[in-house]
């Protein structure tokens, strides 16, 4: 496409013009086709619609496998470099589909800002709630009770769920996706789960922050965060579950079913968050989306923060602090519900879509 | 002079491709001191090789991603076929047989293979295919000699070697523009062909070759070699040969690569500037015939040759970079390639009320010929006449020169007096003395890898 062609588009279009022009010169060449699911979603096609783009885009996690690989990287005039089309490509369909669409640009331009704002003024508002009622419970229940704390986070959980669902709804028209089978879904899911794609096709990982050597950390790094988010929800559900079914409220003695998988949980959120941000900080940042960086690491530092406020408000539950520890935590917590849909945590649920779409696909031929 | 006089290391490698990295490697590894001259800089380190995507491979039986098996013997009929004799049989054996174990030492090297890619079946067998293709095999060899200790310079073209009494004495180089002297006790040349040079490959071909576009690197521009035969090294290969194939007119000049290729003419009829026909489309397997159609393009006026298609065939071939030039009739297309329309005109009827009814597979030889033309399509024949229309215009693209340096079985270099005593070659630049003449798909890598192998071991032995 000419230059003056590409300045008649808007910002969108433009974003699918150059992920399309990259992608014909990769199905001429296919060198890479072995690093990852994108690839042989992408040979599998002769001309590519914005749909086949966003679909294509959506399989790829950025691991730069195939830049480092490329032959035809800046200088040379072909000018590849796929993982950063396909990163504006993904966060623009972010941005399209998620509800209310105007929210996730304005996180993803001021994205340190908002998440300290939202993080601070919940915890304001936890403190004011706490001066303004007396409560007669025990524990966290003396400074917030168990009914306000329900009725604040009921909606807070709810609310993002809807707004990615109905993000997902839109994902799965625009790639033209059918009724799932068990099967596809399935796949997807073992996929995902071991994270199959980050083993870069050769069981050594990724490009991430060794530019071309391979490496193994971004792989461990990432599960390590989804396992402790993962385990800190569980230990949630259990809470909440004793609560209401069993009638055995919190506090809960230290082997007990929610302790443990918090306090595990907790750690490798903690940890996990922390070394994916170091590992950000040393790879290239040209390889992803350049709008997208500043937001990743305020998400990935908010969800770290989530697991590290938990360990402190658990290892200093027992002192004066903890009325104001236990308003911080409860507010990181809120506010990553909230900001979810508009960050690198919706990545999870559209790259599962992608994922079964990906099997519908392979399964059609 | 001290081992670690920075000038003065035990081995020179001068090159910073397949070849040069094997070599570097292994000399390391048998505890030579080790520098590399690589005349790019970094971005486009590597050579051609960073282009490749395979190598051939002999294997006794399924071999990491190689099926089945794939025996000496077949391998050098293969060569045979292609050389048409011109090898010389004790070299071309030696890299056959080492070719199998090529493939656990580049994997214990870093490199890792992948399935054949999609569109390459028929070579599943035969050549084990790089994941990433050749650059991701380049790095991975580049942070193994790091690893080593090997000393890498980029942006450090070699000018001239001194030779006095079967040795080299010393090394002149630039690094980043500045005049460097090496005194290395031993030196490995392996810096490539000279494809790169347009006024050499134009002393050799004639005028035409200007207009060739060369589908590596501009780096490889035979500096080395000729100042190597200019001291009376002994040379081998056809000097005024090149291996070009038909690739896309719209390349790059340089380092176009693997994505400029196209893969259309089975399915097409090829006319020059005059919108004549010149030669049977349909007369092999493209993976066959694809080597042949550079020469024949570099013979019509202008270096240039038309593709040209109808809609039925678009989607019979692997897509190319370059989106073919499109028309609605055979005039608007003509004139769109700026050919002679009413001549198009005349040559597709001419052409179209030669082809016969019968059945067409376009992945096989179909026997579905033109009767009564000049020349005759004897193969997927079918009318040009329905509309879209759709051309790619091509050119020839070299790949590689076939004059080298003569090496023996341990890689070593002769001048007139006898074998040299410091100096041994490895790559393209002695490649000449195994494949005199066509080309076997993945053998310039095994001949790199086995011979750079080589090399390197030698020159440690000697220190
Ligand atoms: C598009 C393309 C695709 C190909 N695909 C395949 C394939 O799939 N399989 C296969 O087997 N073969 C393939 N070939 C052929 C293959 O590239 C060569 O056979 C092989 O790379 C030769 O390796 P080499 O190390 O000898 O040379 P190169 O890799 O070309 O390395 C030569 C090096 O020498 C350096 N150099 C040149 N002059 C100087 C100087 N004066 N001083 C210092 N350094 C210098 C260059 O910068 C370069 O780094 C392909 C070639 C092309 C062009
Ligand atoms: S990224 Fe580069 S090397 Fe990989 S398939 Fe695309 S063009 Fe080829
Ligand atoms: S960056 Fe990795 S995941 Fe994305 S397309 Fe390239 S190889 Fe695939």
């Amino acid at each position: 496409m000419s230059d003056q062609a590409l300045a008649g588009l808007n910002s969108d279009d433009r974003t699918i013009a150059e992920a399309r022009r990259q992608m014909e010169i990769c199905n001429a060449c296919r060198y890479c086709e072995g690093y990852c699911s994108a690839f042989p979603a992408l040979t599998r096609l002769r001309a590519f619609e914005d749909s086949d783009i966003t679909q294509i885009a959506n399989l790829c996690h950025n691991c730069r496998g195939c830049y480092y690989a490329c032959q035809y990287t800046a200088p040379h005039e072909f000018d590849i470099n796929l993982p950063q089309a396909l990163a504006d490509v993904r966060l623009e369909s972010w941005e399209r589909f998620v509800w209310p669409s105007g929210l996730a640009q304005l996180f993803h331009r001021h994205a340190w800002a908002t998440t300290i704002a939202t993080v601070l003024g919940f915890a304001v508002l936890f403190l004011v709630i706490r001066l303004l009622s007396t409560v007669g419970g025990e524990g966290f229940y003396a400074v917030l009770s168990h009914t306000a704390m329900v009725s604040i986070f009921l909606p807070a959980f709810l609310l993002p769920l809807i707004s990615i669902v109905l993000g997902l709804q839109q994902y799965w028209a625009e790639v033209g996706g059918t009724r799932p089978t068990i099967k596809q879904v399935m796949g997807a899911f073992i996929q995902a789960a071991n994270m199959k794609n980050l083993d870069g096709g050769h069981g050594e990982g990724c490009n991430f922050e060794h530019e071309d050597r391979y490496s193994d950390a971004r792989r461990y790094a990432h599960q390590a965060v989804m396992y402790g988010f993962l385990l800190c929800f569980a230990a949630t559900s259990v809470g909440t579950l004793l609560h209401y079914v069993f009638d055995m409220p919190a506090p809960y003695p230290l082997f007990s079913l929610p302790k443990l998988s918090g306090i595990s949980g907790g750690l490798s959120l903690t940890a996990g968050c922390g070394w994916m941000l170091m590992l950000k900080s040393k790879s290239d940042k040209s390889l992803s989306s350049r709008q997208a960086y500043n937001a990743e690491c305020a998400f990935i530092a908010l969800l770290g923060f989530v697991g590290l406020s938990g360990l402190v408000l658990y290892w200093l539950g027992g002192t004066q602090s903890m009325p104001t520890l236990l308003a911080i935590h409860l507010g990181a917590v809120l506010a990553f519900f909230l900001l979810t849909p508009f960050t690198k945590m919706a990545h999870g649920f559209f790259r599962l879509a992608a994922l079964v779409r990906e099997e519908q696909q392979r399964d059609v031929g | 002079m001290s081992k670690s006089d920075p000038l003065s290391p035990d081995v020179l490698i001068i090159g910073g491709g397949n070849a040069a990295l094997t070599a570097a490697i292994t000399a390391r590894e048998n505890g030579a001191s080790v520098s590399i001259l690589e005349a790019a800089p970094k971005p486009y380190r590597g050579g051609n090789s960073r282009h490749t995507r395979n190598f051939r491979c002999m294997h006794a039986g399924p071999l990491g991603m190689l099926t089945d098996t794939y025996g000496e013997d077949e391998y050098y009929e293969d060569l045979l076929k292609v050389t048409k004799g011109k090898t010389d049989p004790e070299l071309a054996k030696l890299a056959i047989r080492s070719s199998e174990e090529c493939y656990c030492w580049m994997e214990a090297h870093g490199v890792r293979f992948q399935p054949s890619l999609s569109g390459t079946l028929s070579l599943s067998r035969t050549n084990a295919f790089f994941l990433g293709g050749g650059k991701a095999l380049v790095n991975a060899y580049y942070a193994q000699a790091e690893d080593l200790g090997v000393k890498i310079h980029y942006d450090a073209p070699v000018r001239h070697l001194q030779i006095e009494e079967g040795k080299v004495v010393h090394v002149d180089a630039e690094l980043s523009g500045e005049k460097q002297q090496y005194t290395p006790k031993n030196v490995v040349v392996s810096s490539g062909g000279f494809q790169a040079d347009l006024d050499w490959l134009t002393d050799a071909w004639g005028p035409a070759a200007r207009n060739f576009l060369i589908r590596g690197t501009p780096y490889n521009r035979g500096v080395v070699l000729r100042d190597l035969l200019d001291q009376d090294i002994e040379s081998v290969g056809d000097p005024t040969q090149c291996h070009a194939v038909a690739i896309d007119g719209r390349a790059p000049k340089f380092d176009g690569g693997i994505v400029t290729r196209l893969d259309c003419v089975p399915f097409s009829i090829v006319v020059n500037k005059h919108g004549e026909r010149f030669y049977d489309e349909g007369e092999d397997v493209w993976p066959k015939r694809y080597a042949i159609w550079g020469r024949l393009v570099a013979a019509q006026p202008d270096q240039v040759g038309h593709a040209i298609i109808d809609s039925k065939s678009l989607e019979l071939f692997m897509p190319s970079v370059f989106r073919p030039i499109k028309a609605d009739t055979v005039e608007a297309l003509a004139k769109e390639l700026e050919l002679p329309e009413s001549k198009l005109r005349q040559t597709i009827d001419t052409y179209n009320s030669a082809c016969k009814p019968g059945d067409f597979h376009p992945t096989e030889l179909d026997g579905l010929a033109t009767t009564g033309i000049e020349p005759s399509k004897t193969n997927w024949a079918r009318p040009i006449d329905t509309s879209p229309f759709y051309a790619y215009s091509l050119r020839p693209g070299v790949t590689f020169t076939y004059l080298g340096l003569k090496v023996d079985q341990n890689a070593r270099v002769s001048s007139s007096n006898g074998p040299m005593q410091n100096l041994w070659a490895a790559g393209e630049i002695m490649a000449g003395s195994i494949l005199g003449q066509g080309y076997l798909a993945g053998f310039g890598m095994t001949i790199g890898t086995v011979f750079g192998r080589i090399a390197g071991r030698e020159a440690a032995a000697h220190v």
